[in-house]
Formats: C-alpha cells, structure tokens, sequence
C-alpha cells in the first residue's frame, strides 16, 4: 500500500527527531572523545579542532586493555555457560517424558521471581568462601543457569516436530546424540540469538563484578569505566569519553548485527 | 534382535511391570542428567541465597556477614521505623512511578513510528534500539557530562534561553528526576526492540481487512494495534517495573544514593548497608523486602498473564 | 506365517479410557496391511504402539512370534515414514537417508552400496546433496521412503504417508509404494483415512471405528459384504446409499416413499419384526429401460465426470446417488426412469447395525469378471 506523501514526511519527521534524541548522548560522547581539553573545558559544543590524543591517553594511563580482555573472557564464559545449560534443560523439558518434569518446570518458573540483587549477599559470601574472589570462576558460575534463557529455547525446541525425535528413536538414536546432531543444528539460530543477548547482558554487569573484583587481575571493563570516571573527575572528560566509547563499541556492534534475530527471539521468548 | 528380547511365554503381566518401573526409573535418571547442571547451581546461587538471606535477616553479624546474635524480628521493626529506610523506599516507588510508564510509552511511540514500511526504516530501528548495547556504566558516563553543572550541555542549552543553571544531580529536587530520564534512555533500547517484535507478529490481515472498511490511522491504531499487542505490552510492562526495582549501577556511578538520601534507591540501600556498613542483617532484611515486591510483582504478572495470552 | 500379531491390545490414557478396546489383529509376512477409518479412530496410536512409541497398557503384541511389549522401538527391527515425513532439516538428502545406518554401525562401504542402490531405486540420485527444504513435497517423500527402504527392516510402518501430496500425485506415490513393497517382500502396515487409498493399496484392510475393530478382510470383501452400517458407510465412493426400510402387504417401502414388489427369494431369512436399515451401491441404480424401469424420480442434482454421470435423488430424508457409465443428458428437475431391485440391496439390522444379508447380485458379477 502507498502512503500519501504527507503522512510519510510526518513520519520521517518524527522518526528523524526521535533518532536525533535518543541517539545524541552517545553522539555527544562520541564527538567528545575526539575534542581538546582546551574545547571541552571551554564549553564549546561544537569543537575547533579533532584529536586522537583521548584515545592514547586512555590505553595509556589505564589497563584498559587488560579490562576489555577480562570482559571478553567472562562474557563469552558466560555466553558458553548459558548455552550450555539452557539448551541441556531445555531440551530435557521438550523431548523427554519423566516423572517430576512438571514439577521441575514449575521450579525453573520460581527462579525468575528471585532477583539477583535481593540474594547477592549470601552468593558474595559464597563466592568469597570457596576462595573464587578475583578470578574469572568467580565472575561467571552464578550466571550460568538462567530461567529466561531455558525458556527461550524450550519455546523454539518445541518447535522441531516430534516425528523428528520418534524417527530418531525408531533408528536408535539416543537423548545425548539427538540434541548434539539434530536439535542444536536445527535450533542455531535461537542459540545465536540467546548466545548473543548473554553476550551483552554480561558485557554490561554492573553490581556483580563490583562487588567480586577487588584489583585489576580480572575486573571487567564497566567497573574499569568506574575507576576512569572517579579518578579523572572534573577535568579530562575527552579521556573518560572515549574510554566509554571504547567500552560501547564491541556492545554495539554486536547489537546491529544481531538486532533482527534479537528482536524477534527476544519477543517470542517473552510472549508465546 | 536385542538379548532382551523373551519369548512370551516367560513373560507375564508383573514382569511386564518390572520392566516398565525400570524404563520409568532410567528416563527419570536421563532426565535429571539434562537438568542437573541448571538445577546444582541454581540451588547454589538462587535457592540457598533466598534461605540464607532470610535467615540472615533474624540475626545480627559480624563484619565478614557471620551471625553473631538472633534478634528476631529487630532488623524488620528497625528497618520500618528509620527515616532513611522510609525515604529509601519512598524514593524506590517515586522513581519507579516515574520510570516505568515513561519507558514503556516512549518505547511504544517508538516502536510504532518504526513499524512503518518505509525506506531506511532500518536505520531508524538500529538506532532506537541501540541504547540496549550502552552498558550501564558508559551511559551513566555520558549523562554525567550533561549533567555537568558548568560544561554539561543541559545547562548550556537552559543558559542559550537565558535560564539559571540547575544542579541536575546535586538539587534534591531534581536529582532523582535526572537519574529518572538517564534510566528511561538507557531501557528504552529493550522495550523498543521488545515492542517492536510484538507489532511485527500483528497479521497483516488485520489490518487489510481495516483498510478495505477505510478506517483511519489512528482508528487501526486504538482498535487493532494496541489490543493485538496487549500481551506483549503486559510482559514490558512487569519486566520494566522488576527491573526499575532492581536498579542500581546508573545510582552508583551518578549520585551514590545522595543529595540527601534522594536518590538511595533499595538496592544502592542494600549494597551500601552491606558492603560498606557491613551491616549484613540489615542489609538482608532490606533484601528480603525487595524479595517480596518481586515475588508480587512477578505473580502479579503470571496471574494475568494467563489471560492475557488467550488474544494470541 | 504371522509376522505381526495382537492379542487383545488396549490403549487408555489418563483423561481417556479405551481409545482402543481389545484388538486382535494377525499380519502375515510380506502382506500389505491397512489400517483405515475416521480421524480420532484410533488408527494412529494403534501404529504408534506397533512401532513402540505409545506405551501398551494391555495385552500383547508379538513380532515375529517374540513378545516384543518393553521393547524399545529400535529394538522391534522396523521403519516407519511419517506424515510429515520428519526429514531433519538441517541434513541432505544422503545424511538423512544415512542418518540411521551410522547409529547401527553399519559398515562404510556397505552404507555406500545400500545407499547407492536405493537412491537409484528411488529415482534421487541427482538430488543426493541437496538439502529437504530444496525439494518438492514428492520428492520428499521419496526421500522418507528411501530412509525406510535403506535400513532393510522387514517392517514398515507407514502413518498417513500420502495425505501432504496433491491428487495426482498421490495416485503415482500410491502405486510406487505398491510396488515397492511388494519388490523387497516388506510386510507394511499403512494407516490411512482415505478409503480410496485403502482399497486400491491393501492385500487386507482393517476398519477402525471409535478404539474397535469393525471388520477385517480384502478390500472386495468390505466393499460387498460389509460387517455394519459404519463400514458400508465408510467404503466406496460416493458411499452406498442408505434408507429405512419396512415390510408391509408383500411390499418393501423405503423411507416412507420408495415401493418395491416383494421379491420372494430375496427376502428369504430377513425377520420382518426388526427395525430395517437398506444399502444399495451408486452403481446398482440403474437406467430404467422400457421394460425394468421400476421408478420415476426427480433428479435433484448432476455431476458429470466425462466418464460417468452421477445423478442425486432425494429418497424422503436421505439423498441417494446413482453412478451411471456413460454421459447422460439429465437435467435438474427433470424425472428420470430407475431401476432398483432386491437383490442389489445389502439389509441391516437398524438397531445394532450388523448386516443381515448382503446383496446378492454381486456373486453374479464376481463370475461374469472372471
């Protein structure tokens, strides 16, 4: 159907100035990181001259380095974890009959209603006990299992058609060799999209990581973001900037890449 | 053939059953295999915290969160009778109150201006969403500068219209207000991306059909739009105020909970009580509040939720 | 020799007592058996408990005259193709067809060689890299029977295996399997609700009606002498027509508005005190000529197939079909000449459905086809 031309220039209107709204603190941060301290001390919006001084200033005082390794490992750790122990659980609560799986479902429900925040005392303890303070064990083994997640999958399992695993049994394919060689392949692209948001929800912690990291062996960039901000307040904005666009841009990237399948597997999750 | 196959004449009714009640015994085993990996840790670090959080909650504890002193129900009647609990709290509702509707009307307006099928609409989609890869951290960071009482780009703009400069996260007034708007921009890239799947899932025939009886944008809009995405609009809605009530880092990088206690959101309350008054039984009697508002909240949601997926 | 055999084979589930009541059942070795009948039947589950993905809850089912009710179905030496034909996706068609034979170790050069020779037989050859999704629903099929064929099972199970083809296609597939089955010697068991698909495919055909057995034997058999009402119902196509009948002044009067002379023989051994129900085939309302036209009827609707007119007339509440060879120049409205006879009418028992008598001309015919 073809739009009359003036409902298509309100809509571009206003896709444009909301574009510009939302977009403009991380554009203001990013054009900051590339201004003079002289410019931004000055106030000037629009900067005089463009400098890559942020950037090597940033890597320069700052493990920055070291950080966005420690995040990498702890995400894709987790994203692996994740993977791993929802698609197992989920697998279990689509093509496996047994006694107590309701019960057990009913269980993996219950989960979601208990916010990591409201227990974080205890698994600090937990976590400080078995000696896992600073290390990337520590970081990583309480995201592991995650209701959403499970449920997520368990959704797009159901998808496959049972003809599929009784075929399988009827050629004596067992539980372990149909979920590696059939379901998993089958079921990629909702294991990307789960893969995918992990990634990023990791990435981005923010308590967890505060509370176990307590030198730079293995804290994580955002916290790394922290101590850039706390130390440097006040006068060099255009280093912290382009530390958070650093921080940002593997985030970002990742999101537009995967934006689509995000988009429609976060909402299948959700609703159905 | 398999070695068990039997001829019949061996094989009666209870045997039968026997080999049933085994099968049964080794799918349960298969079962809990698949399972307990998820099952292990989520009793490690979801089910025994909740117990362990409740129980912490009745005692008194040295500095390394040891109980020390059972004091029954003293952490509760401190907790709900100090001032700064009470303003905690208060806060906690008044920030929720402002974040939630605002993220989930804002996400909607985006989400429907996006769903259009026009050229470029995906630019427009990658950009509305994008604030879901700005972690909380860096957005925080972003928002600090323009906040920025002097340099920040906020009080340049109110000073280009010749208006005073406002203290964004130093007025009491306006602190949580602030850190209010820097957490609806940093949600709004989920509900969007969330919305947005919601209304692409709408039939097109729907709104042909609409069409045909030439009924009007807005019209689609109010009897099509929002009662096909009711669901989806009930789950933003619950996860938005679950996640309003669980903020924390954007406080922590922003305000640290002041000026005044204004911004001392109930987990910035819980952390602080913790991990820096290490004042373990407090902190989890507070815990164990916001425990219960989840707990509701969650319900809340499953309960009419069931409904609600009955229009799918 | 039996190769399949039940013995008082009962399903309930939880919510659903007796979704299938005490079924007997032998298959012979190398026969082309067809489980036929309405949707919810039971036909499905009865296949499904063959092939040992549904729990029996009681009796026995033997295979090869072994006992076989705890056995896993890998262990029941069978194949089965499915509906859907439940291709995995993700594989080509060779992986598919040699999806099964890894798992049972056959050797690698022996996997080549089966695959080699049923990819030839099945006509895939050209299609053996291509993914399912490439391929048409035919095609597809073949690829699910391929999969049955390859694992050289004496048995094959086949659940509605033709239901997602086209018309056209479904006549080619049928007699493909046909004479598929018959070239390796397989013993198949078929489930179909279509009843043109189980006569012109079964050797014997099984009908299935609410969990219980209602007959059991060759098509030729159903299709003559059918056991009830439900059958004579259920096979041939258009289905028989039916009608009450009562016996009143050496008259037979059917739903109130047919008469028909009292044929002496043929009435011989009905009781006339019971509640009558009458079956007459499309195909034996013939064309009254001058001398056997017994009725004058309003023809309510014409279908011309080409071939054959089928011409409808309402007999007081039903509606009876005549299948005439030939094109006929019948209109609407128009009142034509019949000829309805005795000895072609099949008599049941209203009450319990049971036959009676069924129609006697048929023996004749079966000479004049010889």
């Amino acid at each position: 159907m073809n739009m009359p031309l003036s409902r298509k220039l309100i809509f571009y209107t206003l896709l444009f100035v909301s574009a510009l709204l939302v977009f403009a603190p991380a554009m203001i941060a990013f054009m900051m990181s590339f201004m003079t301290n002289q410019d931004i001390m000055a106030g000037n919006m629009i900067p005089t001259s463009l400098t890559f001084d942020n950037y090597l200033a940033v890597f320069d005082r700052f493990p920055l380095l070291n950080y966005l390794a420690n995040s990498f490992i702890v995400s894709i750790v987790i994203m692996i974890g994740q993977l791993i122990l929802c698609s197992l659980a989920a697998y279990a609560f689509v093509f496996m009959e047994f006694k107590g799986r309701d019960v057990l479902f009913f269980i993996f429900i219950a989960t979601m209603m208990v916010p990591f925040e409201a227990s974080v005392i205890p698994n600090f303890q937990t976590i400080r006990d078995l000696g896992l303070i600073d290390s990337y064990a520590g970081l990583s083994l309480p995201y592991f299992a995650m209701a959403f997640g499970t449920f997520l999958l368990r959704q797009n399992f159901k998808q496959i058609p049972k003809e599929l695993k009784e075929a399988s049994e009827i050629a004596g394919i067992g539980h372990f060799k149909f979920y590696l060689t059939v379901v998993l392949p089958v079921a990629k692209t909702s294991l990307v999209t789960l893969g995918v948001y992990g990634f990023l929800t990791s990435w981005n912690m923010y308590l967890w990581p505060l509370l176990s990291t307590t030198n730079d062996s293995v804290r994580t960039v955002q916290i790394g973001l922290k101590q850039l901000q706390s130390q440097e307040q006040l006068n060099e904005w255009g280093v912290i900037m382009a530390g958070g666009i650093i921080v940002v841009l593997p985030t970002l990237i990742l999101l537009f890449l995967g934006q689509k399948k995000l988009q429609q597997g976060l909402a299948e999750g959700a609703i159905k | 053939m398999s070695e068990a196959a039997i001829h019949s004449e061996e094989l009666t009714a209870l045997s039968f059953e026997k080999i049933k009640k085994k099968q049964r015994i080794i799918s349960f085993l298969k079962g809990m295999l698949f399972l307990m990996p998820s099952i292990v840790l989520f009793s490690i670090f979801l089910f025994y915290p909740l117990v362990r959080t409740i129980y912490l909650s009745f005692f008194l504890t040295d500095a390394s969160g040891t109980p020390t002193a059972f004091v029954g129900l003293d952490n509760f009647i401190q907790m709900f009778t100090s001032p700064v609990f009470l303003q905690s709290m208060q806060s906690t509702f008044l920030f929720v109150h402002y974040t939630v509707p605002g993220t989930v009307l804002i996400g909607l307006f985006l989400a429907v201006i996006a769903n259009e099928k026009l050229k470029g609409i995906g630019f427009f989609r990658t950009i509305f969403s994008s604030t879901m890869g700005i972690s909380v951290a860096a957005g925080s960071v972003f928002w600090l500068f323009l906040f920025n009482p002097t340099m920040g780009w906020l009080n340049q703009i109110l000073g280009f219209f010749g208006m005073e400069s406002i203290g964004w996260l130093t007025d009491p007034n306006f602190a949580l207000i602030s850190v209010s708007v820097t957490t609806i921009w940093m949600n709004l890239g989920f509900t969007f991306l969330i919305l947005l799947g919601g209304l692409q899932s709408i039939d097109s025939y729907l709104y042909e059909n609409a069409d045909i009886d030439g009924a009007g944008y807005f019209y689609k809009l109010r009897r099509i739009t929002i009662p096909m995405l009711s669901p989806t609009l009930f789950f933003v809605l619950t996860v938005s105020l679950i996640n309003a009530f669980q903020t924390f880092g954007q406080i922590d990088m922003l305000t640290r909970g002041g000026p005044q206690n204004e911004t001392n959101l109930i987990v910035y309350s819980i952390y602080q009580e913790a991990f820096m008054n290490y004042q373990y039984g407090t902190a989890s009697a507070q815990a164990v509040v916001l425990f219960v508002i989840i707990l509701i909240l969650t319900l809340v949601q499953f309960k009419l939720g069931e409904r609600k997926v009955h229009y799918q | 020799m039996k190769h399949v055999e039940l013995i008082g084979v009962s399903k309930s589930f939880e919510k659903q007592q007796n979704v299938l009541n005490e079924i007997d059942l032998s298959i012979e070795k190398g026969e082309f058996f067809v489980l036929v009948g309405p949707s919810g039947s039971g036909k499905s589950t009865l296949l499904r408990m063959i092939a040992g993905l549904e729990d029996i809850t009681g009796g026995i089912l033997k295979i090869s005259d072994k006992t076989v009710n705890h056995l896993p179905p890998k262990d029941r030496n069978l194949s089965m193709v499915f509906q859907n034909y439940a291709l995995y996706p993700h594989l080509t068609v060779e992986q598919n067809i040699l999806f099964g034979l890894h798992v049972k170790k056959t050797p690698k050069k022996e996997q080549q060689k089966r695959l080699k020779e049923t990819a030839d037989m099945m006509g895939l050859t050209e299609l053996l890299k291509r993914k399912p999704k490439e391929l048409s629903g035919g095609q597809r099929q073949r690829v699910a029977l391929a999969r049955s064929v390859v694992s050289e099972s004496p048995i094959c199970l086949m659940d509605e295996p033709l239901s997602n083809l086209d018309a056209k296609l479904r006549a080619h597939m049928r007699i493909e399997i046909r004479r598929l089955q018959k070239k390796l010697g397989l013993t198949m068991i078929y489930v179909t609700h279509d009843q043109v698909e189980a006569m012109t495919m079964g050797d014997r055909i099984m009908v299935l009606n609410e969990g219980k057995i209602q007959q059991v034997g060759k098509p030729i058999t159903l299709y003559n002498k059918p056991a009830n009402l439900f059958v004579a119902s259920f096979i041939g196509s258009p289905k028989m027509n039916m009608g009450k009948a009562v016996f009143s002044n050496q008259q037979l009067i059917i739903e109130d508005k047919l008469h028909l002379s009292l044929d002496r023989a043929e009435a011989a051994g009905i009781p006339k005190d019971k509640n009558l129900n009458i079956g007459i085939r499309a195909e034996h309302i013939f064309p009254g000529t001058h001398d056997n036209t017994t009725h004058e009827l309003e023809v309510i609707n014409v279908e011309q197939l080409g071939n054959e007119t089928l011409i409808t007339f309402e007999i007081g509440k039903e509606l009876w079909t005549a299948k005439w060879l030939g094109q006929w120049n019948v209109h609407t409205g128009d009142k034509v000449a019949v000829s309805i006879s005795m000895k072609n009418m099949s008599f049941f028992d209203a009450d319990s459905g049971l036959l009676i008598k069924p129609a006697s001309a048929e023996r004749e015919q079966e000479v004049v086809a010889i």
